[in-house]
Formats: C-alpha cells, structure tokens, sequence
C-alpha cells in the first residue's frame, strides 16, 4: 500500500514535469512558425523574392543585389516586425483584461478601447484637434493613445464598483463601443471628403503606417510590459480562480488588478494608435494559446504573446497574397481569417476550454 | 509555537449596513476545531472574510495574542472560501502548486512538488490530479479547494461550508482528517458548517452566530441543546447519545405555533 502510494507520488510530480516540458515545445513551435510567417512576409510584395534569397539578404549575403537587400530592410523589415510587435502587444493586452476581468470576452476590441482610439484619431485627422498641445507629427497617435487608456481605466474604475459583475464589464465595453463608434460616424458626418477618407482608411488598421521610430516605441512598451506582467504569474494565474480565492492565496487583488490594468491600457493602446484599429488578435491570440497551454500565466502569457505576432504576421501575408500586387489593410483580414478560426476552435476544443 | 486565535469585538459592515458587530471568542487555540453554525445570513462567510483579512471592520483579529494587520494574518491564516465554479484551463496540480507559489520567484522546486503531491496524497486525489479544474463535480472541487489550503502549511486554517458538496462517506473522511490534521499539525481550526452531527463528532467548541451577532460559544455538547434548535433553527428536536463516541441531533419537525 505504502509502496504503490509512494509510486503515485513519484508518477504526479514525473506527470507534471512532462507536461510543463511539452509546454515549452508548443511555445518553440510558435515561436518557429512566427520566423518562418515574418521571412515569407519580408518576402512578399510587388517584387517577389524567395525563402532563400530573404535569408540570404538577412543574412547580409554578397549573392543579394543592393536594390534587394534596401527593399527587405528598409521597405518591409519595418512593416513586418510591427505585425509581429502589434501583434504580440495586443494579444498580451486581450491575455490579461481576460485575465484581471476574469472574462473569456475581454479584448481591446471588445471592450471598446479600440473604438475610443479611433474617435481620438478621427478629432486630429478631421478638425486637427490635438488632445495635448504639443508632438504635433504624433497628433493622430497621440490623440488615439489618450483615448484608448482613457477608455480602459473607465472600464477598469466601473469594474471596481460593489456588484458589478463579469456581464456587467461586458455590457459596459458594448456600450462604449457604440459610444465611440456613434462618435466617430458624427466625426464622419461633418468631415470634408478628402478627411473622410483618411479617418476610414485609419480606422481599417494598416501596417504599411509602419516606420523604424513608431516600431522602436512599441517595441520598447512590448519589452517593459512582458516581464512587469511574468514577475505577477502566480498572482495573475490565481485571479483566474476567482477573486475570494486569489485574496486567500494571499494576492493582494486590488493592487494586482490595478497595476495590470495600468499596463495594459498602453500595451494595448500605443499599438493601435500607430497602425490603426486591428480587430480580434486580442482576443483570438489568447484563446489559442489558452487552449493549447492552458492558463498557467508562465507559459499562457510567452504562448499569448507569440500566438498573437504569428497571427498577425500570417495575416499579413495573406493580405499581400489575396490581390496581387496590393496590399489589403489588415485590419479587414485579421476579422475575416480571425473569427471562422475562432469558431472552428471552440467547436474542437469546446469541452477543454470552457 | 502552536498558533492561537482570539477575536475582540470583531464587526463587519458593508457600507452603512453592519451585518456582524461584537464577536468576541476566547483564544481558540491550535489542535482544536471550532465549528461556526446558524442560519443562512448569519455572517458566518462575512466573519470568516474578517478574520481572513479580506475585509475590513472594527475589532482586534489577534494572532498569539497580538492584533494583526490583514496583512501579517494572510501569511498565517489559510481560507477557503465557499466552492465556487471555475472555467479556467488549469490541472488540479497546477492549481494547487499555485496555491503554495505566490512569491515573484516563478520557479518550482523539487519541495514544492513534493507539498503538491502530499496534500494530493492526503485527500486521496491523485487520479485527478490533471483533469482540468473546469471538468470536476462539487464534491471535487471542495477536495481540490482542501489540498490548496493543505499544501500552505497553515497555521490557522478557515473553511467555509467545506463539506457542503460532498456525499457522506466523503463528508466523514474530510472531517475526520481535518480533525486527524488539527490534533497532529497543532492546526487551529475554524469550520462553517451546517451538519450539526457532523459538528457533534468533529468539533472540541461550537459558536453559534445568528443574524450578525454570537448568540454562543462552548463546547459542541453544551452549545447543541433542543433550545439552541427551537430559537435559532426553529425546529423541534432533541439530542441523544448514540454511541459511546457522539451525540446526535433527532429532528421531530419545525416548531408548531399555538394560537
């Protein structure tokens, strides 16, 4: 009896060492699958290049013509690591306001931060009207940038009130949807044709907006964020157990959920300030990597984050490879390829899940 | 040290609304099981969320004596809220690692798996242990809840309705090895519950709170009285020895009104 129990001992922690070691392979392959969308990305485009000739002028090889390698480093390196930069950003976002809501819906999207930042962007690009007076090149960005965290606390204060409960949050992030989105319809209404223009094409969400500056700066929020988010894993973990328990386990919910939410308006602000409104990333990137890691924020957070840049790196070559010779703002693709594999997901996996 | 703990005119309002005032118990001391009996609305959860430090109010929580900060208790006192369903994509062992693990260090060492897959061990749970929390029964779900608190090593441990789930053959087992854990860790332990011969065989001292106030404290046999069932439970009903071990509660029905 003894002998049989110490054996179920031992095979628990042997159990549970594998899994973690499978665990780190599904993240290797994302992160194999993410080099492997960014090369065909930075190989797609009027001109078409090669597998070989992409890593080869990485590579910085003396067998790539100057005019090639300007193309793939100046033209399309930019484009294609802001989609895997944006998507990593938005995704993480989506991966904790599910988490501190405790609510599979949450997404920058869903919640209307997106919608708040295209209002914001909509007042520079149709009436010039910058929220702070200053930093006028990064008006739009800017104007986007305040609205969306302003968005995401309001969001984050109404979650703290006594009784409000997970459809509550959910109901409110609708509303502000259709807030913001009646907003900018009016923006629309009174904009001259020529603003109109810029304010829809915005609010499709576009990488080609993509320069090594606006890169540089969410690249930098994507690599302060990440480890602020890894140092609270047991701690966010926990939250999704529910708030009486996590508190019992010690967390100091208030704080956490604060600190998180803070985080999380810019990470999921800055990205869509600079390239416009990307739909469903957030919320698809951690619903992948949830279903195939679990929720285990040590690895569901890396999984969120790298499952979310695939996502959108991939899309961004099917935006180059639908029309040839054009590029379809991604922001259309990411909605049209983003929710049937969502719905196809859940319909596989619906029992693991939820 | 064996923990003691000792609660001081303890209240609790939401607001305005006081919904428990001037609870005030000896030193409750480690070894021992206190049981926390009354109605539904009582204040029972609102007292254990007191003294968890989840809740503020007026009143000393003291630790050996000393009134603690929520703070310093949550380090010693171990919670376990009402069981509450989950839909997070989390192993049974991956939710109680969780529950030792909340430091900022996310790495797991040997020790800690070790207190995994002892507190597994000692509910009888391993052929759980990496079903998701999401596919788990109630009754499971309180043993999971167990081994989270199990795993920290309590000083102090508060459990809320932690057998509420489970079927009886369970109810006795967790009881008894609740009890088996208080007497050989010196683990004080405070229980809600509402079996009161379930409370009769485990607990060494019986408080009875009744809308937001401790209407008695003492032990199990001197606090369960057919007065104890007519006024809080209003029910008739008598207690009666039925082995040489416990007593028991016979309900005859809920009290009649004479006109």
């Amino acid at each position: 009896m003894a002998h049989s129990a110490s054996i179920a001992v031992q095979s628990g922690r042997g159990v549970y060492r594998a899994l973690v070691f499978r665990k780190k392979l599904v993240l290797l392959a994302f992160a194999i699958v993410l080099v492997l969308s960014v090369i065909a990305d930075l190989g797609l485009g009027p001109a078409r290049y090669s597998m070989r000739e992409v890593v080869l002028a990485l590579a910085g090889s003396p067998e790539i013509s100057n005019q090639v390698s300007v193309v793939i480093w100046d033209i399309r390196m930019p484009v294609a690591l802001m989609a895997v930069v944006v998507g990593a950003a938005l995704s993480a976002a989506g991966a904790q306001m599910q988490t501190i809501l405790n609510n599979p819906l949450a997404s920058p999207f869903t919640l209307g931060i997106s919608a708040a930042a295209s209002f914001g962007a909509s007042l520079a690009l149709v009436f010039g009207v910058g929220i702070l007076p200053f930093a006028i090149e990064y008006v739009v960005s800017i104007n986007a940038l305040l609205m969306a965290m302003a968005a995401a606390l309001f969001i984050h204060l109404m979650s703290q009130k006594r009784g409000v409960t997970v459809e509550t949050i959910v109901l409110l992030g609708i509303t502000l949807v259709f807030t913001f989105n009646a907003l900018l319809a009016l923006v629309q209404f009174l904009a001259s044709e020529q603003a109109l223009a810029a304010v829809v094409f915005w609010t499709m969400g576009s990488l080609t907006r993509a320069t090594w500056p606006k890169l540089a700066i969410t690249t930098l929020i994507v690599v302060v964020a990440l480890p602020l988010f890894f140092r609270r894993a047991w701690a966010l973990t926990a939250l999704r157990l529910g708030e009486d328990k996590a508190a019992s386990f010690g967390v100091n919910v208030r704080r956490v959920r604060l600190e998180t939410m803070l985080v999380v308006s810019v990470l999921a602000a800055v990205p869509v300030a600079f390239v416009g409104t990307i739909g469903f990333v957030g919320l698809v990137g951690p619903h992948i990597a949830r279903m195939v890691i679990g929720e285990d924020q040590r690895f569901f957070l890396p999984a969120s984050a790298l499952s979310g840049a695939a996502m959108l790196s991939l899309t961004s070559v099917i935006s180059k490879s639908l029309i040839p010779g054009s590029i379809i703002p991604i922001g259309i693709i990411t909605a049209l390829v983003g929710v049937p594999f969502l719905f196809s997901l859940i319909m596989t996996n619906r029992r693991r899940a939820w | 040290m064996v923990a003691t703990l000792q609660l001081n005119d303890v209240g609790v309002r939401y607001g305005k609304v006081e919904v428990l005032s001037g609870i005030t118990t000896p030193a409750l001391k480690g070894g021992e099981v206190t049981a926390v009996i009354g109605p539904n609305a009582a204040g029972k959860s609102s007292l254990f969320r007191r003294i968890a430090g989840l809740l503020g109010g007026p009143g000393d929580v003291s630790i050996d004596g000393i009134p603690g900060s929520p703070k310093q208790s949550a380090s010693r006192i171990c919670y376990m809220p009402q069981d509450t369903s989950v839909n997070t994509v989390l192993t049974v062992y991956e939710s109680v690692l969780l529950a030792r693990k909340q430091g900022a260090d996310p790495r797991v060492s040997d020790a800690d798996l070790e207190a995994v897959d002892e507190a597994l061990g000692a509910l009888s749970i391993e052929s759980i242990a990496f079903k998701g929390l999401s596919e788990l029964s109630g009754g499971q779900r309180q043993l999971v809840s167990l081994a989270q608190t199990l795993v920290r090593d309590p000083e102090i441990l508060l459990l809320d309705e932690p057998t509420s789930a489970l079927d009886l053959h369970r109810q006795v087992e967790v009881l008894s090895l609740i009890q088996n854990l208080a007497r050989v860790r010196q683990i004080c332990v405070v229980l809600a519950i509402h079996d009161l011969n379930q409370v009769l065989r485990v607990a060494d001292r019986v408080m009875v709170i009744d809308a937001g106030t401790m209407v008695r404290c003492g032990p199990a046999e001197a606090v369960i009285t057919p007065d104890l069932l007519r006024e809080i439970y209003k029910v008739e009903g008598r207690i009666e020895r039925c082995s040489r071990l416990c007593c028991q509660v016979i309900i005859d029905g809920p009290v009649v009104h004479q006109a």
